[in-house]
C-alpha cells in the first residue's frame, strides 16, 4: 500500500480504529482476560498506526497534511475535513501513547464490568483523536461532547467514594462551558455559510464575515470559556480536583494526559487561529488568570493531604504555564506551550498512574498513610522520583525545555509575568519534593506498608514508558520541536501583521 | 332584530357560567355539564355572528363544535365511569396521583 | 585547526559508569562496583590529564560541537563543549579532586548496604559538574548546575531512612532552586537582549558595550540575577543556609560537594561572566559585599559549633566569601587560585574528618574526641597540614591565594580587606581550635582505645584504629598538593612570577571595557597582576607589609587557639558563660532559620492552607458552583409544585393563561389598527 494512498485515510483509520474496537467488544463474551487482551491489542495498533503520521510528516511544511475532505451533509453544511498539522500532530501521538499504557495499568485494577470499562475507554480514544483531528467546527463540537459521556461515566461508574459527584459536576461544568462555543459555532456559520476551519479563517482575515467586528469580541469569548473550562484556568478549575480524586487511574491519566489539552489546543487554535485581534485586545487578563493559576495551583497543591488531589492542581499549575505561553504570541512562547501540554501529558499522567499504584495496594491515597516506602519499593521509589523529577522541570527531562521556553516567551512579551511565573520553579520543587520525603523518605510510619511489594511486571510496563519518554523529550527535544516549530510559525503571522498594522499607526 | 350585542352578552354569560363551574365545582360530572354549557356559549356567539355577517361559515362551524362536544363527552363519560370504578368517588380533588 | 578531542568523553565516561551501577549495581560484587566506579572516574581524570597535555597546541577557545538540543525559531541552542584556561583548570581540579575522594570512598563507605548506590549517585555527580564546567553555552552550564543540585539531594538524603537527612536534601534542593530562579531571570535577559546564550556569541555582542555608570542598567541586572544564583549555588547570604545542613550526608559528600566542586560552581559562573561584570560595577559591588559579608559571618558561627563537620561547613561559606570577594574587586583568576587552594584543603579537612569520625566508630562531637594524634598519625598530620593551609601559614597553598585576595581587596577598599583580615584571623582560631579540640588533651570520648592497627577491612567496631589505606592515600595526596599547590601562584612580591595568573590571563586579560582605568602596558612588571581589576595602588614593599600582617592574623588566632584550647581548656566555658547571649546567638546561628521559617515557611505553609485552600477555593469558588447546583435544584423544587396532581389547579392555570394569551392577541390587534 503505497504512502499516498494512505495519506488520505490515515486520520480516519486512527481515528476510528479504537470505536471499531469497541464496538466489536460489545459482542465479546465476558472473558475478562480476553477482553483486556483485545483492548490492549487494539490500542497498540493504533499507536503504532499513529506512528505513520510523524514519520511521514513533511517538517518544513505548516499548512494540514493527511487531509481528506469531504462532503457530509448538504444543510447545514457540514463536511468530514480531517487533517493534522504540527500542532495536532504530536497531541495525536500523546493519545494513542497513553491509551495502551492506560489498559496496561488497569490490567488489575478494574475486577467488575471489565468490558463496559474498556469499551468506554476505546470510545474515549476515537473522541479525543477526533478532537485533534477535525478541521470542521461541527465535527469538531461532536468529537469535543462526545468525550465527555465515556469520561462521565467512567468516573461515575468505575470511580472511588464520591464518583456520582464528581462525574456529574464534570459533566455539568464543561458542558455549560461548551453550549457557549456552540453558540459561536453557529452565528460563524450563519454568517459565512461554512463549518470549515479553513474557510472561516481566511473569511474573518479578509472581512468578509458581515457582522463580525461587532460580534468577535463575543465569539471570543464564547470559544475562550468551552476551552477555559476544560484547561482548567483559575477560576474555572474546582472540577478538576474532585474529577481526578474520584476517577479511576485510566481515567485519571487520560483526562490529565488528554482532555485538558483539548481545552488548550482549543485556545491555539481557534481563539488565536480566528481572532488573533480579539486574542491580543484580551490577552492581559487571560494572562493574567493563567499567572494566578501557576501560582495558586502550585501552593495550594502544596498543603493538599491527598496525593491525587495535590496531583491534580499541580495540572492546574502546568497549564497555566501553557495558557501563559500561548498568549505571549511570541515563537519561544507557543512552542514551549506545546512542549509542556506533551510533557505534562506523559509526566502527569505518569505521576497518576504511579498514585494508582499506590491506591491498588492501600486503598488510599491520604499522605499521611505512607512515609518511608522507599524501604519495602525501592523500584517504585525510584521511577517516582524520576517521573517527579520530570514534573519539576530538572534539565535533561522534558518538563524544563517547556517551561524554559514558555517562561523565556512570557518575558520577552510581558517582562513582570514572566518574572513572577518563573517562581513557579521553586513552588514546584517545594510541592513535589516534600510530598515525596513525606510519602517516601524516613522511617516506616505504618506497619502496614512494610510488606507493600514492589512493582509487578504490568506496572512496569505502564510507567517506564512514560519515564524513558521524558528522558528522550528532554534530551533531544529537536524531534518533536521540527514539527512544531513551523505550524508555531504559521500560527504566529497574523500576529506580526496585526502587530505592524497597530505600530504603523 | 335583536341587536348582536344581546346576543353577545347572552353567549358570554354563558361561557362565564361554564368557566367559573369548571374552576369551582368539584364534582367531576358538573365540571362536564359546566364543559358544555362554555361549548354551548360559544356556539351562540358563532350563530349570532354568522347570522349578522350573513355567512353560513359560523353556522358550519356550529356543527363541527357540536359533532367534538358530542364524542368528547362520550369519551369523558367513559373515563368518568373508569375513574368511578377504582376510586370510588366523584370529587376531582381525590384524583390527584400524577403529582409531582 | 583543532583536532577533536572529543571533550564529550569526559563527562560521559562517569555518566556511563553511574546508569551500569544504577541498573545493575543491586546484584554485582562490592568488587565490581569499585571497579565499574573507579575506573570510568579515573578515565575522565585520565582524559582531562591528556587534554591538558595537548592544550598547549591548541588554539583556544576550544569548541566541540555535539548535537543539536533546542531549536525555537532563530533560538538555538546546542549541545556543546569548550575549553579554554579557565575551563582546563576547573575540569583538572573537578576531575582530579573527584577520583580522589572516589578512591576515599571505597573505604569510607564500604560497609554500608548502599555501595552501589552511593556510587552511582557519586558518578552521576561527576557527570553533571563535568558538563558544567565543559559547557559551551549558559543553558547546557544551567543542566550541569540542577544536575548538581539533584546529585547534591540524593547524596545529601543518601540515608534516606533518616528524617532529618531526607529534610536536609529537600532543604538544598528548594533553597538552590530559589537561586535558579535568578540564573533563570538572568538567561532570559540574555536571550531577550542578545539572541543568545552561547558564551562567545553573547560576550562578543556584550564586549562593545561600555560600563554602566550610573549603577542601573541591563548587564547590572544580569549580573546581580546571576549572582543570585551563584548564592543559592555556593551558598552566600541570604541562600546559605542548606549548607550547614547537607553535612547529614557522608562526608565523602560533603568533601567532593559541598567543598571542593559544586558548590565552587557559583564562582566559576561569575568568574566566567566576567566580561559581563565588568561592564556593571554596581553588580560587582554587590558581589564583593556578600562575599565580605558572608566570609565574616560565617566565620564567627565557626568559632562555637561543637560538630567537626558543621565547624567545616561553615568555613567552606567563608572561603566561598573569599573567593566571590575576589571576583568582586575584579580579580577573577585570584578567585579561581583560591578556588583550587581550596578544594585541595578543604577536600583534605573534610575527608581526614571522616577518617577522625570513622576512627572513634561516628562520633562527630568534637568534645568527645580529644589526645588523637597519636592513636590516628596519618590523620593527624594530613589534617594538620590543611589546617596551616586554610589558617594562611606562610609556606602552604592557602597562603598564597588567600594573601592575594586580601592584596587586591586593598586596592578595592580598605573595609574589604581589613573584613577579610578579621576573617582570617577568626579561620585561623576556630581551624586551630578544631585542631586542638580533636588531636590534644585527653580522649573524652566512649570508644575503645586500641593502639594496634587494624588491618583494612575489618574495622567495624574495632575502636580507635588508623583507617585504611584506600583512606589514607587520598589524604596524602591532597595533603601533598595543599602544601606545593600555591607555588604556582607566588605572587612577584615574594620573588615568584605568578604563572597561574599569567595562565588564566587570556581569559581575563583585555576583557574590561574601553573606559575602565589601565595600567599602561609598561608599568606592568613581574610585580604587577594583569590589567583586570582596579589599578593596584603601591608597589612590593606595601605588599609585603600586608603579607605580612595576614601572617600575623594568622599566627595570633593559632596562638588564642592555643591558649583557650590547650593551655586553659575550662576558659572557653567561663567566656561562654559570661557572654552568654553572644554565646547563644552564634550557637544558633544567628536564628537565620528559625526567621526564615517565622517569615517565608510557616506563613507561606499556612496561608495556602488556610486562606488559599480552604478560604478561595473551597468557600468562595467551589461553593458557587455548588451553589449554583444547588440553586437550580432549589428552583426545580419550587416549579415542581405546579404539578401538583389537583385538576382544578391545572384547570385554573389553563384559564389564566388563555385570558392572557387572548389580553395580549386584542391588545396586538387593537394596537395595529
Amino acid at each position: 500500500m503505497s504512502t499516498a494512498n494512505l495519506s488520505s485515510i490515515i486520520l480516519t483509520l486512527v481515528t476510528f480504529l479504537p470505536l471499531a474496537g469497541g464496538f466489536l467488544l460489545m459482542v465479546f463474551p465476558r472473558r475478562d482476560r480476553d477482553i483486556r487482551i483485545f483492548a490492549l491489542v487494539i490500542s497498540l495498533l493504533t499507536f503504532v498506526l499513529s506512528l505513520h503520521l510523524p514519520v511521514y510528516f513533511h517538517r518544513g511544511q505548516s499548512d494540514f497534511q493527511y487531509e481528506i475532505d469531504r462532503p457530509w451533509v448538504s444543510t447545514p453544511n457540514i463536511h468530514y475535513h480531517m487533517g493534522v498539522d504540527g500542532i495536532s500532530l504530536w497531541l495525536v501521538a500523546l493519545t494513542t501513547f497513553l491509551t495502551p499504557l492506560c489498559v496496561l495499568i488497569s490490567w488489575k485494577s478494574i475486577h467488575e464490568r471489565v468490558k463496559e470499562f474498556f469499551i468506554l475507554l476505546l470510545i474515549l480514544e476515537t473522541a479525543l483523536i477526533g478532537v485533534f483531528t477535525s478541521l470542521d467546527l461541527f465535527l469538531f463540537y461532536f468529537f469535543w461532547e462526545a468525550t465527555l459521556i465515556p469520561m462521565a461515566l467512567l468516573i461515575g461508574i468505575f470511580g472511588h467514594e464520591r464518583k456520582v459527584y464528581a462525574a456529574v459536576k464534570f459533566f455539568m461544568y464543561t458542558m455549560i462551558g461548551s453550549v457557549f462555543m456552540l453558540a459561536a459555532i453557529l452565528w460563524l456559520y450563519a454568517h459565512t455559510g461554512s463549518f470549515d476551519f479553513v474557510v472561516i479563517r481566511d473569511q474573518i482575515a479578509s472581512g468578509a464575515v458581515s457582522g463580525f467586528p461587532a460580534a468577535a469580541q463575543w465569539l471570543f469569548l464564547g470559544f475562550f470559556l468551552a476551552f477555559a473550562v476544560k484547561v482548567p484556568l483559575f477560576p474555572f478549575h474546582t472540577w478538576l480536583p474532585d474529577a481526578h480524586v474520584e476517577a479511576p487511574t485510566a481515567g485519571s491519566v487520560l483526562l490529565a494526559g488528554v482532555l485538558l489539552k483539548m481545552g488548550t489546543y482549543g485556545l491555539l487554535r481557534f481563539n488565536l487561529g480566528l481572532f488573533p485581534e480579539q486574542s491580543r485586545h484580551n490577552a492581559p487578563w487571560v494572562m493574567t488568570l493563567a499567572l494566578i493559576g501557576i501560582i495558586y495551583g502550585a501552593l495550594v497543591a502544596m498543603v493538599q493531604p491527598n496525593m491525587k488531589k495535590l496531583i491534580a492542581y499541580s495540572s492546574v499549575s502546568h497549564l497555566g504555564f501553557v495558557v501563559l505561553g500561548i498568549f505571549s504570541f511570541t515563537q519561544a512562547g507557543l512552542n514551549g506551550a506545546m512542549f509542556v501540554m506533551l510533557a505534562h501529558g506523559i509526566s502527569t499522567g505518569g505521576l497518576f498512574m504511579l498514585a494508582g499504584i499506590l491506591h491498588e495496594r492501600r486503598h488510599t491515597y491520604e499522605i499521611s498513610e505512607f512515609g518511608g516506602l522507599a524501604s519495602p519499593m525501592p523500584v517504585y521509589a525510584t521511577t517516582y522520583l524520576a517521573v517527579v523529577l520530570a514534573s519539576a522541570g530538572l534539565p535533561l527531562l522534558n518538563g524544563f525545555i517547556g517551561e524554559f521556553l514558555v517562561l523565556s516567551g512570557a518575558f520577552q512579551a510581558r517582562p513582570v509575568f514572566g518574572i513572577l511565573a518563573a517562581t513557579g520553579v521553586i513552588w514546584s520543587a517545594v510541592y513535589l519534593l516534600w510530598m515525596y520525603q513525606r510519602v517516601f523518605y524516613g522511617k516506616v510510619t505504618q506497619a502496614v506498608n512494610n510488606s507493600l511489594s514492589d512493582l509487578s511486571g504490568f506496572e512496569k510496563w505502564a510507567v517506564w514508558p512514560c519515564a524513558a519518554a521524558a528522558l528522550a523529550m528532554g534530551v533531544a527535544p529537536i524531534l518533536w520541536l521540527a514539527a512544531i516549530d513551523p505550524a508555531v510559525q504559521a500560527a504566529l503571522m497574523p500576529f506580526l501583521r496585526v502587530a505592524g498594522r497597530v505600530g504603523g499607526q | 332584530m335583536v341587536p348582536l350585542s344581546y346576543y353577545l352578552l347572552l353567549s358570554g354569560f354563558l361561557f362565564g357560567c361554564g368557566v367559573a363551574g369548571f374552576l369551582i365545582k368539584r364534582n367531576i360530572i358538573t365540571i362536564f355539564m359546566s364543559i358544555e354549557l362554555m361549548l354551548n356559549g360559544v356556539n351562540l356567539s358563532f350563530v349570532a355572528f354568522a347570522a349578522h355577517w350573513h355567512s353560513l361559515a359560523g353556522q358550519v362551524f356550529v356543527f363541527f363544535v357540536m359533532v367534538v362536544a358530542a364524542a368528547e363527552s362520550a369519551v369523558g363519560l367513559a373515563i368518568i365511569i373508569a375513574v368511578y370504578r377504582t376510586r370510588e368517588t366523584l370529587n376531582v380533588d381525590q384524583v390527584n396521583l400524577l403529582k409531582l | 585547526m583543532n583536532p577533536m578531542l572529543n571533550l564529550w568523553l569526559i563527562p560521559i565516561l562517569p555518566l556511563a559508569g553511574a546508569a551500569i551501577n544504577g541498573f545493575f549495581g543491586k546484584r554485582s560484587s562490592r568488587r565490581a562496583v569499585t571497579t565499574i566506579a573507579l575506573l570510568l572516574s579515573g578515565a575522565a581524570f585520565a582524559m582531562a590529564l591528556w587534554v591538558t597535555m595537548r592544550f598547549s597546541s591548541l588554539s583556544v577557545p576550544y569548541h566541540e560541537n555535539l548535537a543539536h538540543w533546542i531549536r525555537s525559531g532563530s533560538f538555538t541552542v546546542d549541545f556543546a563543549f569548550y575549553l579554554d584556561q579557565l575551563s582546563l583548570v576547573m575540569l583538572l581540579v573537578v576531575s582530579g579532586v573527584g577520583f580522589l575522594i572516589h578512591i576515599y570512598s571505597v573505604g569510607y563507605m564500604w560497609d554500608d548496604p548502599g555501595y552501589y548506590r552511593f556510587f552511582s549517585y557519586l558518578n552521576l555527580f561527576m557527570f553533571f559538574m563535568l558538563t558544567l564546567v565543559l559547557a559551551d553555552n549558559y543553558l547546557v552550564m544551567f543542566i550541569g548546575w540542577e544536575g548538581v543540585g539533584l546529585a547534591s539531594y540524593l547524596l545529601i538524603g543518601f540515608w534516606f531512612t533518616k528524617d532529618s537527612a531526607a529534610a536536609a536534601g529537600k532543604k538544598a534542593f528548594i533553597v538552590n532552586r530559589i537561586g535558579d530562579f535568578g540564573f533563570l531571570i538572568a538567561l532570559f535577559l540574555l536571550i531577550k537582549h542578545f539572541g543568545s546564550l552561547n558564551f562567545d556569541q553573547v560576550f562578543q555582542r556584550v564586549m562593545p558595550l561600555g560600563a554602566e555608570k550610573a549603577g542601573a542598567g541591563l548587564l547590572t541586572a544580569i549580573g546581580i540575577l546571576l549572582m543570585v544564583g551563584a548564592c543559592g549555588k555556593s551558598a552566600q547570604i541570604p541562600l546559605y543556609i542548606w549548607l550547614p545542613d547537607a553535612m547529614e550526608g557522608p562526608t565523602p559528600v560533603s568533601a567532593l560537594i559541598h567543598a571542593a566542586t559544586m558548590v565552587t560552581a557559583g564562582v566559576y559562573m561569575v568568574s566566567r561572566s566576567h566580561v559581563i561584570f565588568e561592564r556593571a560595577p554596581m553588580a560587582l559591588t554587590v558581589v564583593a559585599i556578600i562575599g565580605t559579608l558572608t566570609a565574616f559571618f560565617a566565620a564567627t558561627i565557626g568559632v562555637v559549633q561543637t560538630d567537626i563537620k558543621k565547624v567545616l561547613a561553615y568555613s567552606t561559606v567563608s572561603q566561598l566569601g573569599y573567593m566571590f570577594m575576589a571576583c568582586g574587586v575584579g580579580a577573577f583568576s585570584a578567585g579561581i587560585f583560591h578556588l583550587m587552594t581550596h578544594a585541595f584543603f578543604k577536600g583534605l579537612l573534610f575527608l581526614a574528618a571522616g577518617s577522625v569520625i570513622h576512627a572513634v566508630g561516628g562520633e562527630q562531637d568534637m568534645r568527645k574526641m580529644g589526645g588523637l594524634r597519636t592513636k590516628i598519625p596519618w590523620t593527624f598530620w594530613t589534617m594538620t597540614a590543611g589546617t596551616l593551609a586554610i589558617a594562611g601559614i606562610p609556606g602552604l597553598a592557602g597562603f598564597f591565594s588567600k594573601d592575594e585576595i586580601l592584596w587586591r581587596a586593598y586596592q578595592a577598599s580598605w573595609v574589604y580587606w581589613l573584613v577579610g583580615l578579621t576573617t582570617a584571623f577568626v579561620t585561623s582560631f576556630y581551624m586551630f581550635r578544631l585542631w586542638f579540640m580533636t588531636f590534644f588533651g585527653e580522649y573524652r570520648g566512649e570508644a575503645q582505645d586500641h593502639s594496634a592497627h587494624d588491618a583494612h577491612g575489618g574495622h567495624g567496631h574495632g575502636g580507635i584504629h588508623e583507617s585504611p589505606r584506600v583512606m589514607v592515600i587520598p589524604l596524602v595526596i591532597l595533603a601533598v598538593l595543599s602544601v606545593v599547590g600555591g607555588y604556582v601562584g607566588v605572587p612577584g612580591s615574594l620573588g615568584g612570577n605568578n604563572r597561574f595568573d599569567r595562565f588564566l590571563g587570556p581569559v581575563f586579560h583585555g576583557s574590561a571595557p574601553a573606559d575602565t582605568q589601565q595600567a599602561p602596558m609598561g608599568e606592568r612588571g613581574a610585580t604587577e597582576q594583569e590589567n583586570e581589576g582596579p589599578e593596584p595602588k603601591s608597589g612590593v614593599s606595601t605588599e609585603l607589609i600586608f603579607t605580612a600582617i595576614s601572617v600575623a592574623a594568622a599566627l595570633l588566632g593559632l596562638g588564642l587557639a592555643w591558649h583557650l584550647y590547650y593551655r586553659n581548656p575550662h576558659l572557653p566555658e567561663k567566656i561562654a558563660a559570661s557572654m552568654s547571649g553572644t554565646y547563644q546567638t552564634l550557637l544558633h546561628k544567628y536564628y537565620v532559620d528559625e526567621l526564615y521559617g517565622a517569615l517565608f515557611v510557616r506563613p507561606l505553609i499556612n496561608g495556602s492552607t488556610r486562606i488559599l485552600w480552604q478560604g478561595v477555593d473551597r468557600k468562595i469558588i467551589d461553593a458557587a458552583v455548588n451553589d449554583a447546583g444547588d440553586g437550580a435544584r432549589n428552583v426545580s423544587d419550587e416549579v415542581r409544585h405546579m404539578q401538583s396532581g389537583n385538576i382544578r389547579s391545572y384547570a385554573g392555570w389553563v384559564a389564566a393563561g388563555s385570558a392572557v394569551v387572548i389580553a395580549f392577541m386584542i391588545w396586538m390587534w387593537t394596537g395595529a389598527r
